[in-house]
């Protein structure tokens, strides 16, 4: 057990923090940044300077353009990363699962076709698998692709697509068979965001911002060269998607302990500083020791993955202890602004209206990419071993499924 | 970076469990809990002296293996988990700590191998009664080296040979080795929440008091031994809640209700998933600490407190949850999930209670902030 880096990895680390000093952009970072696409250029720049130099996708091979790094220099090299003013985001859903799952199950030519300008951040991709008749249970999906010779045509919704407003294209999960269980009756495609028949609507999110997409079909079609793996494998490969999503999600982003500390010293509770008022003081402990505890289980996790095990469960436990901890430490910094918590104009808001755009963005948090209670389920049922709920639509064609609609 | 356990570490932790598993399962327990004239397992602390966990991070020249806190981390969660009944915590995360960290050169020669060969039993002696000891409320004092007061609760104090005592001297707290067999020292068994661990009232009246570090530098010495013990006692901590939480799981596995196994049911699934959810962060932030404790690193006071604070959180939430789990029959003396939640009471109490810590951890948050 070492918590220090090697000699190697001091190394990396140095060379990595003199390369981000003399590329990355000055300038501090923007408050509240959403995905909302005014700094895509910039995104754009700074990823293809990445890419050139080795540190986009730093575990990917040469072969397809990374440096055929190891996880640990990816972490390291996203620790100094981190505090640079420079915004990766747009493409980490792209390089982070699409792109896997391309990698996984497409041909030779459609491979070579998109990594490449993935990886330097000249195109944008998205993830089509959630409907609104689905929620939580992805393989609800309704979506309709029929083939047509060589066609597919593809009608129907997804919806709480990020991205999908910015992005050239997509992976898209359909029915293809309505006749059989729901699981074996979905096939994989990926599209291009610009075909015609595709309308992508922004939601209007309750924090003001509009990061996810309704995403509407209406005879679109697609080549059958454009399919990811066979016919009614749809949910097979759906699962090597989101196994990279469940590795990619479950930081703390936003406010830490250490800053709601320095908040507390500038403001006074019952006559005295608030950050000498003990319930605020244990708040802290608490959230400081979950901070800690999730940076530490993803430490385990990468470690497992550089020794060349798969990793433990204990990275399931992140996005829930992640989203529920930044929601609770919103709310208390707000309380203890008083009456001055209520503001969220940046420019009199402390930390720029940190906290109060947290506590909007929080809830969005506890749903996205997995509710809190689909991740205790996942987390009772494949780590613990406990059974499944009962079913009523496994077995049952597709079509015969009991719905709302 | 590398945060687990080796290999070596790994192996050495298995065939504790196994060797536990064997020598020390939940009829050892009750057969402590139960009499309580045995103060703990005489048989197991043999054993456990003869497999060398005593001396394992003991240096070899005084007696012990030389291995390092990473391997003494390691035991500890296995001992946690089988709820051994004997002194470990006593002996080696405080009076073996206390003399490695603050002992003579002559106090190590003369009293480590004895721990290592299980020859020896410790103690630590600093509460005087409710509430955290502080300078003003001390009134342990020793003149003329010899040592008057009362100490309680003391954990092991029955049993032990050798106590670190917090006391003051011409005014300045420190810390004293006192040997209990020595005149001047008189025991009372005390009745505590959890029998399966031994509990006492040590009186002294000029027992003889050998100094332990510097005059005046008892509560720093003893802040830097419960700093060091905090991270041990979160390994049983842990090791522990793991095994609440298995128990839980089969539990849930087997019991039918309404037609299903309860861990069909989403109330069981959650309460379960959240139990592995504490158990986790209490793990990582003890591997922190481990290796903080192992390096000597000046990140200790914060990893020990971060360790504490996490582990006592999930073994609280373990041990109640495991018997509301297992309903009606997890309320008996028979079910052993009553072992489990008296043992949290136990060690989230014995090196100072979270509240403490958390007001710790807060306070070293702060000094970072400034520096």
């Amino acid at each position: 057990m070492d918590f220090t880096d090697t000699p190697e990895e001091a190394a990396y680390r140095e060379k990595a923090r003199a390369w981000l000093i003399a590329n990355a952009p000055k300038q501090g970072l923007k408050p509240g940044r959403d995905h909302d696409g005014s700094d895509l250029a910039e995104a754009r720049a700074w990823q293809t300077k990445k890419a050139a130099a080795g540190y986009a996708q730093i575990t990917w091979p040469k072969e397809w353009g990374g440096p055929g790094g190891t996880p640990i220099q990816s972490v390291i090299y996203a620790q100094e990363e981190a505090k640079f003013a420079v915004n990766s985001g747009y493409f980490l859903i792209g390089l982070g699962m699409c792109i896997p799952t391309v990698m996984a199950f497409a041909d030779e030519e459609t491979k070579k076709r998109f990594v490449g300008p993935a990886l330097r951040g000249e195109e944008i991709w998205c993830q089509l698998f959630s409907e609104p008749s689905g929620g939580s249970d992805a393989a609800a999906a309704r979506t309709r692709a029929v083939r047509d010779g060589d066609e597919w045509v593809i009608n129907g919704q997804k919806i709480w697509t990020s991205g999908a407003h910015l992005s050239d294209y997509g992976i898209l999960l359909a029915r293809t068979d309505i006749d059989v269980p729901k699981h074996k009756g979905m096939t994989m495609f990926w599209i291009d965001m610009r075909s015609p028949g595709v309308e992508i609507r922004p939601i209007h999110q309750m924090s003001g911002a509009s990061g996810f997409n309704e995403v509407f079909f209406t005879d679109m079609r697609i080549k059958d060269s454009q399919r990811l793996g066979p016919v009614g494998d749809g949910w097979k490969v759906a699962i090597v998607t989101l196994m990279n999503e469940r590795l990619s999600v479950g930081d703390i982003r936003g406010l830490d302990p250490a800053q709601f500390l320095r908040l507390a010293r500038e403001v006074t509770i019952g006559g005295e500083s608030a950050a000498r008022n003990h319930a605020f003081r244990e708040k802290i402990a608490d959230w400081y020791v979950q901070f800690e505890g999730l940076k530490h289980t993803r430490m385990r996790t990468i470690t497992s993955l550089s020794r060349g095990q798969t990793p433990g469960p204990e990275n399931s436990i992140g996005k829930v202890v992640a989203a529920n901890v930044a929601q609770e430490m919103a709310r208390e910094a707000m309380e203890m602004l008083d009456q001055f918590g209520i503001i969220n104009d940046p420019s009199l808001a402390p930390l720029a209206a940190g906290f109060q755009n947290q506590v909007l963005a929080t809830p969005g948090n506890r749903i996205a990419g997995g509710t809190d209670e689909i991740m205790r389920n996942i987390i009772a049922e494949r780590v613990l071993g406990l059974p499944g709920d009962v079913r009523l639509d496994k077995d049952v064609a597709f079509k015969d499924i009991p719905s709302w609609r | 970076m590398n945060f687990d356990f080796s290999d070596e570490q790994k192996q050495l932790k298995n065939e504790a469990r196994r060797f536990l598993q064997r020598e020390c399962g939940p009829e050892r327990v009750r057969a402590i809990l139960d009499h309580p004239e045995k103060a703990y397992d005489k048989e197991l602390w043999t054993a456990a002296a003869a497999q060398g966990w005593l001396g394992a991070a003991i240096p070899e020249q005084h007696g012990g293996l030389g291995l390092g806190r990473l391997e003494l981390c390691a035991l500890a969660e296995e001992l946690g988990r089988a709820l051994a009944p004997i002194p470990f915590g006593s002996t080696i995360y405080f009076l073996a700590e206390a003399i490695l960290l603050a002992g003579s050169e002559t106090q190590r020669a003369k009293y480590l191998p004895k721990i290592a060969a299980g020859e020896l039993i410790g103690a630590l002696a600093s509460s005087e009664g409710p509430g955290e000891p502080t300078v003003a409320s001390l009134q342990a004092s020793v003149v003329g080296g010899k040592l008057t007061g009362a100490k309680l609760p003391v954990t092991d104090g029955d049993i032990a040979n050798l106590a670190v005592v917090l006391a003051k001297e011409n005014g300045q707290p420190g810390l004293f080795l006192v040997h209990l067999e020595g005149p001047g020292v008189s025991r009372k068994s005390l009745q505590t929440l959890d029998p399966s661990r031994d509990v006492a009232q040590l009186t002294f009246a000029g027992a003889a008091a050998e100094p332990l570090g510097g005059a005046g530098e008892g509560f720093e010495l003893l802040q830097q031994i419960l700093d060091r013990a905090a991270v041990l006692f979160a390994f049983e901590q842990v090791g522990g809640a793991d095994r609440c939480l298995e128990m839980s799981k089969d539990y849930a596995l087997s019991r039918y209700a309404f037609g299903r196994p309860i861990g069909s049911y989403q109330a069981i699934k959650h309460k379960l998933a959240d139990m592995f959810i504490k158990n986790e962060l209490a793990r990582s932030n003890a591997y922190y600490g481990a290796w903080a404790l192992n390096a000597g690193a000046p990140e200790l006071p914060t990893a020990a407190a971060a360790a504490r604070v996490a582990a006592c959180d999930a073994y609280w939430y373990a041990s109640k949850e495991n018997i509301q789990t297992h309903g009606g029959i997890g309320f008996t003396w028979e079910v052993d999930c009553q072992l489990y939640y008296r043992r949290c009471r136990q060690l989230a109490l014995v090196a100072g209670a979270p509240r403490a810590w958390k007001e710790r951890l807060v306070s070293q948050l702060e000094r970072r902030n400034v520096a």
